[in-house]
């Protein structure tokens, strides 16, 4: 198979408008003889869904939440970058490109990235038009703030709480065509699998969680905007019911899933506290303008964190990188929060945590400054630790967070299957090997808002005067059927053990062997216990309860059964990867001071892995990365 | 910690329901609310009996899924606090903790502890939100917030759609939830055009599900976001003003 990223021609800068150009259009009059689905109803599927209610098409939403206003994307605290150059630093869109790029340590398109960064400025425009309260000056005008990798202000931000703000403006702005009549929401109604036939994607099955009932629904195209996979790992910052059961099955039914094992681990998490612990909390990188991390100079330190003087303090990251200190990129900071903890420094009651420490910030300008920055973190902080931050430094520890992998998608963000877009987190295209900081909410938005509006015309152009498929199809019926088999086998597996035992023992030996430091030999060794326990799962798992009523139990089996496969797939793409980049960091390939050593001319591709059925081994198909304007270089941080 | 529950169990929308009773021992302090209901639950199971329904997703206080009645109060005893966020250290060794769903006519039990809130939505649908189709917003500078009113904006916008509110309130009234994205919207610029005819609508709206406010003042107090009621007098004098305005003369204001 041969991969088409489908670049358009032209310098970098003119790209997109070349492309918008030549890419054929729907007449307003035509766009209601068109059905769209969207699944999700985060930022990129609320954004993407509002934008093509507004146009005209007809659109379905469906989201397992009972509204849609409940995403995870609420829960991303920093801010959102954009390129307006508001603050005169030197910013600019290539800037803004370049950063990415680099940040990402050069395993992104350079195309995809740079339209990224165009629409960025808009990005703001329409939220501040929708509402959404952004930080201000005094002067009344927009404020900025800085986020790791970068050496510039250009994230806006919404107090702790800038993905609650801009999702409910997509929300919002939702709710607005629901009204209209132009998009039917699907809510507590969760996608199980794809319907391809005649070689694209006609349309979904689904389950209504109150009723159990098992649905179809046809449309034109469909748009998957389900987020990214960290609660693989169990413990993730992810809310609960995130998963990766629609682009696995997307996976499954043909299209190509690229770089499952570029995960990110955020430096900065609340510690794990002991064992049942259900889920792990962020701490905005915000934090890291104002915070200094460090550690004990001295090994096995026991006294509390105020009674150790300064000069036996290690500001590590400062130490380290000069240049960026503790604003160094994500993939930086965790593997040497990480490097401390394994040498015995960590601190707290399980020795698993870094400080990140406000003393200096709040000396130099008071509390009540940091208070107005940070004060619903530092509460947040002080609710799950019982520890208060104003007192005593943060204990912070790296944690699985976002996937930089998902569907391989083209210039147009659809799959390899025709009629099948994936946008947002769900996708694999801008971040490369490591995103940036308040750059998922950018990328969502400009997935949902301005890039999925414009380039699915492309696909609908070709299909105007033809119906959807009618759900009496049978390649319909036969997706239905393998869906409640599955449903059944889990129900009446009754054996002994409960879905989080067995998501809790799956995580732990992605977390051990596919996290923050990797190797052939431990990636192997995973690629045998991961089968193991799948066969253990679908022998042993207990669920009550039946199939048609609300049975969360039963959501959750069918989520993590997903996992284990998908987690052999990020391991079988670990040790494909024989080299360092970004969050990928193969203990085998470090440079002589230990950082990540990449290996351009083996690996500067796209690992994009073909489903080829059940007990084959996946067919790896390369996308190579061509770099035409930013020269490949060592990321250096110092 | 050795905790007993009195849990609200109900089968369905129409079913009757019932308190059950369940020990709950050996639960560590630093569990959160919602981690000793899992426990809980993969107890039940275990036994063989169905798990207790209830919601929750990002178990970090923002997403609103989650939220009970703990000891008749919405959100338990910790103020400014969702369920998720509620850490055991906050109940007494050996307590009787009773759990029930919301309750409130606007929000049907659909199972255990899960209300159906898609009444909010229908609110939100009725005019909480700014007419801008993407593409057409100007440049984010041409609209300067003066500091403070995003502030006050910023406060009322930190609203996470819970339901806390309704639940707390004897009249299981929605004002402050709609006071909160009334006042997010009507008190910025951008939201000026279209200020009466929202606050008409989702008032309106708000009234066909839920009952009336006679400024008892719960909601304030279980608010896990601590919402001031001081929102709901913004909403009442906008509602008044929206009725003798003369949409004409809209853009004098």
């Amino acid at each position: 198979m041969q991969l088409d990223a489908k670049t358009p021609e032209g310098s970098l800068g003119e790209k997109w408008d070349n492309h918008r150009f030549s890419i054929p259009l729907v007449a307003p009059p035509n766009r209601r003889k068109f059905q769209v689905i969207v699944v999700g109803t985060g930022l990129a599927g609320a954004a993407a869904a509002a934008t093509l209610g507004e146009l005209g098409y007809n659109v379905k939403t469906f989201t397992y939440h009972d509204s849609n206003r409940r995403a995870h994307s609420i829960a991303a605290q920093g801010g959102i970058n954009a390129s307006k150059n508001y603050r005169n630093d030197g910013d600019s869109d290539y800037r803004l490109f370049y950063d990415t790029i680099k940040g990402g340590d050069y395993r992104s398109r350079e195309a995809n990235v740079y339209r990224l960064a165009q629409v960025s400025g808009e990005i703001i425009d329409q939220a501040t038009a929708q509402g959404v309260p952004f930080g201000r000056e005094y002067g009344g005008l927009l404020a900025n703030r800085s986020f790791g990798g970068v050496q510039v202000s250009r994230t806006f931000y919404a107090r702790g709480q800038t993905g609650q703000q801009l999702l409910l403006g997509a929300y919002q702005a939702l709710a607005r065509q629901i009204e209209a009549g132009t998009v039917t929401p699907f809510n507590r109604c969760e996608m199980l699998d794809l319907v391809v036939a005649d070689g694209r994607a006609v349309g979904i099955v689904v389950r209504d969680l109150l009723t159990g009932e098992i649905g179809t629904h046809s449309a034109h195209a469909v748009v998957l905007a389900t987020g990214g996979y960290s609660n693989v790992y169990f413990l993730s910052t992810n809310a609960k019911a995130s998963n990766a059961t629609a682009i696995w099955r997307a996976y499954r039914r043909g299209a190509l899933f690229a770089n499952p094992c570029f995960t990110q681990i955020h430096p900065t998490c609340i510690p794990q506290a002991d064992e049942f612990q259900s889920k792990l909390t962020l701490m905005s990188e915000s934090l890291r303008n104002d915070g200094r991390i460090w550690v004990p100079v001295q090994f096995d330190e026991t006294r509390p964190a105020g009674q150790i003087p300064e000069d036996e303090r290690d500001y590590y990251l400062e130490r380290r990188y000069p240049a960026f200190g503790n604003l160094v990129p994500r993939d930086v900071a965790s593997r040497a929060a990480k490097k401390e903890v394994d040498a015995g420094k960590g601190m707290g009651p399980m020795r698993n945590g870094v400080y990140l420490d406000f003393a200096d910030a709040i000396g130099r300008l008071g509390r009540d400054t940091i208070e107005a920055r940070y004060g619903n973190l530092f509460e947040m902080y002080e609710r799950i630790t019982g520890e208060d931050p104003y007192e005593v430094p943060m204990r912070i520890y790296p944690a699985p967070h976002y996937t930089m992998g998902g569907l391989w998608v083209d210039y147009d963000l659809m799959t390899t299957i025709p009629g099948l877009y994936t946008i947002g987190e769900a996708n694999f295209s801008d971040h490369g090997a490591n995103r940036l900081g308040a750059s998922a909410l950018m990328q969502g938005l400009a997935d949902g808002y301005f890039i999925l509006p414009n380039t699915i015309a492309a696909y609908l152009s070709e299909h105007l005067g033809t119906d959807p498929m009618p759900t009496d199809h049978p390649a319909f019926a036969a997706v239905v059927s393998e869906v409640e088999d599955r449903v059944q086998r889990l129900l009446s597996a009754n054996g002994s053990r409960t879905v989080d035992w067995f998501h809790r023992e799956l995580g732990k030996i992605v977390w051990e062997h596919c996290g923050m430091a990797r190797s052939a030999v431990g990636l192997e060794k995973a690629l045998v216990e991961i089968p193991v326990l799948e066969e253990e799962f679908f022998a042993d798992v207990k669920i009550v309860g039946e199939g048609d009523s609300l049975n969360q139990t039963l959501e959750k089996a069918g989520r993590v059964a997903d996992y284990f496969q998908l987690a052999e797939l990020m391991c079988r793409d670990a040790v494909q990867r024989e080299e360092s980049c970004g969050g990928h960091f193969r203990v085998e390939y470090t440079t002589a001071e230990g950082e990540a050593k990449r290996n351009d001319d083996e690996f500067a591709f796209v690992a994009a892995w073909q489903f080829e059925g059940d007990g084959a081994e996946p067919c790896l198909v390369e996308e190579p990365l061509e770099f035409e304007n930013v020269e490949l270089k060592t990321r250096s941080y110092k | 910690m050795d905790l007993t529950l009195r849990v609200w169990r109900q089968e369905g929308p129409d079913r009757p329901g019932a308190f059950e009773e369940y020990p709950a021992p050996g639960i560590s302090s630093d569990a959160s609310f919602v981690e000793m209901l899992d426990i809980v639950n993969d107890r039940l199971t275990l036994e063989g009996r169905e798990p207790i329904a209830f919601e929750h997703d990002c178990r970090e206080g923002i997403c609103g899924s989650c939220g009970v009645m703990i000891n008749g109060r919405a959100h338990g005893p910790q103020k400014g606090t969702a369920t998720c966020q509620l850490h055991m250290r906050k109940f007494a060794d050996g307590e009787v903790i009773t759990v029930e769903p919301w309750r409130a006519a606007g929000f049907p039990i659909l199972k255990d502890l899960v209300v159906d809130r898609t009444a909010f939505d229908r609110i939100i649908e009725a005019g909480g939100y700014i007419m801008v189709d993407t593409g057409s917003a100007p440049d984010a500078n041409l609209i300067p917030v003066p500091q403070e009113a995003a502030e006050a904006v910023m406060d009322a916008a930190a609203c996470i759609g819970c339901g806390a509110c309704v639940a707390a309130c004897p009249n299981s009234a929605a004002q402050l939830f709609t006071a909160a994205k009334v006042a997010h919207l009507n008190l910025l610029p951008q939201g000026q055009p279209e200020r009466f005819t929202r606050v008409e609508s989702m008032v309106e709206t708000m009234e066909s599900f839920f009952g009336s406010c006679s400024n008892h003042g719960e909601c304030e107090q279980a608010c896990p976001k601590s919402i001031s009621l001081d929102f709901i007098a913004l909403l009442n004098r906008d509602y008044i003003r929206a009725k003798w305005r003369n949409p004409r003369l809209a853009a004098r204001h």
